[in-house]
């Protein structure tokens, strides 16, 4: 089962390896890690996704929570939270395809960021399942490259 | 002042008064301080020494133990010391010099990335970046090292900022968002421990060394003889419950007593006390105490249910914890006689299954040599061990009596950790006898501290069971590896007796059954460091003995016969 927890961190030299070498010490594979400041100059939020069972997970964040950094943990409610991730996908188009796969960007309010002789930069926000679909019926011309933030992902309601 | 200064000014304001520790290249300003301060600084003769003689020291006292090394190689030569102490929570603060901030990252002459290293083994670290931060750092570190679940702190610091001018100011309280161990069990779960101990009709407790560190022995002891409740100790909590009491079970585990194994196997009520649920201890987990429902103690919330599921779980410190729940059952309506039968049963397995060994003649059996400290010193020295068969013996055949007198290597099981242990628990508690015991093997490990114990007049007792053998791993070849002895005889071994005279110790062969007991007692009156190299029975195996992924009552050598 795939984890988003929510981890907020003091802004310190170091915290972002402890946090990642307990993972990996523990047997854990992050799939994604999106880092960045918060309302509080001081404290950082990290946005890590992973899969595991319930009982390992719980395994970690007791773990995580040991870490002196480490403020708070929340393992994110998928019903409660709404998550977001943005990519960058570079596509293969000419002047041939340029039109259907402009017409793809659109139907997924993509963004068409920059267009070059034989490709086409494309800009989605959304969900990790979204950007997906759109990799997928993009595939077929040929995606060069993609670029993903990971998962950041905020609680619904006033909390 | 300088920032080396703060350091010294730091380190008192923690109420440090011993420190160890080896000078290098980056740690001149601070030895440079250290030398006008009144501070005692004990030179030893490898920085792994160092760690180990704070760890001892901090065992033996309850103190924070500090070492002292300097950049690279140096504070490379800590990593088994911290990671020692990082296994067996002892509070340890490491201070370790650093190449001078603007060569950070440019692979410096000895340049380590020490905070990295010990990044998996430490509590917390701290890389100080500007001079005014000592303080600050300091009075963190010796927080985070002493409460909670104790363990050790790293502090790496660049030579410049040792150099450096700081407006010292003593550091105020901690402000750690991020560390609030919990003290206070929850009252609903005491309330519901209390309840399930007064209906058990077989329960076990099993004790280990967060009672020592959080000094809950007395409760420990309360509740075990209000509710007549047997107590078996982890290797970690051996002195936390009395062996001479009649409630005793000894050790449990891989090489626990037999009864100890067999009361947790068919107890109907589990109390874990400040033990982790070690796989030394619990052995094949589907079957360990499975008929039992099962409270977990524990100051980290970690540990509960990590290894075995847990009906009660209790975080917080224990002594509060057993307080609790003493008074709780003090309110409550108890039948004194409920664990009348199981007691009965525990006194069965006591005489069918006791600890024994076959004496041989005209050889010293090890487990006699430990009887012989036992004995000589009233089961009243601080005893210290390294890692194997002397260490299982130390355990099995000593009586554990009071809390802080045994220091042992349990979770990392370290070769050479015992000696220098021993001189820093010598030099903690320095009322007391101290004795350490070593195999052949693994006293070569740190075998050059012997200068230090004689430079500072030491007066450790090192009592060397010599049989020749990687013995705890000749015994595993023995039986499980078709009696291959791969790399385990020690076919070349030193004068252990004239390698403690060059130091200028003292130095004594004993061969002959007969000297052992008057060995030990010449060496302890001598009030010198002393090696005794005992010649005992080489292939002499360690039982019981649990094998490895087996039930723990499924022993080897368990019987009489």
């Amino acid at each position: 089962m795939k984890h988003t927890l929510s981890v907020l961190v003091e802004n310190k030299p170091g915290v972002l390896a402890r946090v990642a070498g307990l993972f990996a010490r523990r047997g854990f594979n992050i799939n994604s890690l999106a880092v960045g400041v918060t309302e509080d100059p001081d404290i950082s939020r990290m946005t890590i996704t992973v899969d595991a069972e319930e009982h390992p997970i719980e395994q970690v964040t007791k773990q995580l929570h040991k870490l002196i950094n480490v403020i708070k943990i929340t393992d994110l409610d998928p019903e409660k939270t709404v998550a977001r991730e943005l990519a960058l996908i570079k596509v293969k188009s000419d002047a041939g395809t340029r039109a259907e796969v402009m017409q793809l960007a659109e139907i997924f309010r993509a963004r068409i960021l920059d267009v070059g002789k034989k490709t086409l930069t494309i800009e989605i926000t959304g969900t990790y399942e979204k950007i997906d679909a759109l990799e997928q019926l993009l595939a077929p011309h040929g995606v060069t490259e993609i670029v993903r933030t990971g998962r950041i992902a905020i609680e619904r309601g006033e909390k | 002042m300088k920032g080396s200064e703060a350091i010294i000014e730091s380190l008192k304001a923690a109420g440090v008064e011993v420190v160890f520790g080896l000078p290098g290249g980056m740690v001149i300003p601070l030895y440079d301080a250290l030398y006008d301060s009144d501070m005692k600084h004990f030179l030893v003769r490898h920085e792994q020494g160092a760690a180990h003689m704070a760890d001892g020291y901090a065992r033996a006292t309850g103190k924070v133990g500090v070492c002292i090394a300097t950049s690279g190689p140096g504070a490379t030569n800590l990593v088994t010391g911290i990671a020692n102490a990082y296994m067996d929570s002892t509070p340890m603060v490491a201070i370790t010099g650093q190449a001078r901030s603007d060569l950070i990252g440019t692979d410096a002459f000895q340049e380590a990335d020490i905070t990295g290293i010990t990044e998996p083994i430490v509590k917390h670290s701290y890389l100080i970046k500007k001079t005014e931060d000592i303080p600050r750092v300091f009075r963190e570190a010796f927080y985070i090292a002493s409460t909670g679940r104790p363990g050790p702190v790293l502090i790496d610091i660049p030579s410049d900022i040792q150099l450096a001018d700081i407006d010292y100011k003593p550091a105020g309280k901690p402000d750690l968002p991020g560390y609030k161990p919990t003290l206070k069990g929850h009252k609903k779960q005491i309330r519901a421990a209390a309840r399930a101990i007064a209906a058990a009709e077989r329960p076990v407790l099993y004790a280990g060394g967060g009672i020592i560190t959080a000094g809950a022995e007395k409760e420990l002891m309360a509740i075990s003889r209000l509710m007549k409740i047997p107590v078996t100790t982890t290797l970690m909590g051996l002195g936390a419950f009395p062996e001479n009491n009649d409630l005793s079970l000894g050790m449990l585990g891989m090489h626990g007593t037999g009864y100890a194994n067999y009361a947790v196997t068919h107890c109907d009520l589990l109390i874990g006390v400040g033990a982790r649920f070690d796989d030394r201890v619990t052995g094949k987990l589907a079957t360990f105490a499975r008929q039992a429902k099962k409270i977990h103690i524990d100051m980290d919330p970690a540990e509960i249910s990590k290894n075995v599921a847990i009906d009660i779980p209790i975080v917080g410190d224990a002594r509060d914890v057993l307080a609790g729940i003493l008074a709780e059952l003090k309110t409550m309506k108890r039948e004194p006689k409920k664990t009348a039968l199981w007691l009965e049963q525990v006194i069965t397995w006591k005489k069918k299954h006791p600890l024994h060994y076959k004496d041989e003649k005209g050889a010293i059996m090890p487990q006699f040599v430990i009887e012989e400290i036992n004995r000589i010193t009233r089961s009243d020295a601080i005893l210290c061990t390294d890692v194997g068969q002397h260490q299982m013996w130390s355990a099995l055949f000593y009586t554990h009596v009071k809390p802080r007198h045994w220091v042992s290597s349990g979770g990392l099981g370290t070769m050479g950790f015992g000696f220098p242990a021993a001189i820093g628990a010598k030099v903690g508690r320095p009322d007391k006898t101290v004795i350490d015991v070593a195999g052949d093997g693994s006293f070569q490990m740190n075998i050059q501290e012997l200068a230090t114990a004689v430079c500072y007049d030491i007066p450790v007792v090192v009592c060397i069971l010599n049989n020749g053998f990687l013995g705890m791993v000749r015994q595993w070849q023995e039986l499980f590896w078709n009696k291959r002895y791969s790399e385990t005889v020690i076919s070349c071994q030193p004068d252990f007796a004239a390698v403690a005279e060059a130091y200028g110790a003292l130095g004594m062969t004993i061969t002959d059954k007969k000297e052992v007991g008057d060995a030990i007692r010449t060496a302890i009156k001598s009030k010198r460091p002393a090696v005794l190299d005992f010649r005992v029975k080489a292939e002499e195996n360690v039982f019981p003995m649990v094998p490895a992924g087996k039930s723990i009552d499924e022993m080897i050598g368990g019987h009489k016969s």
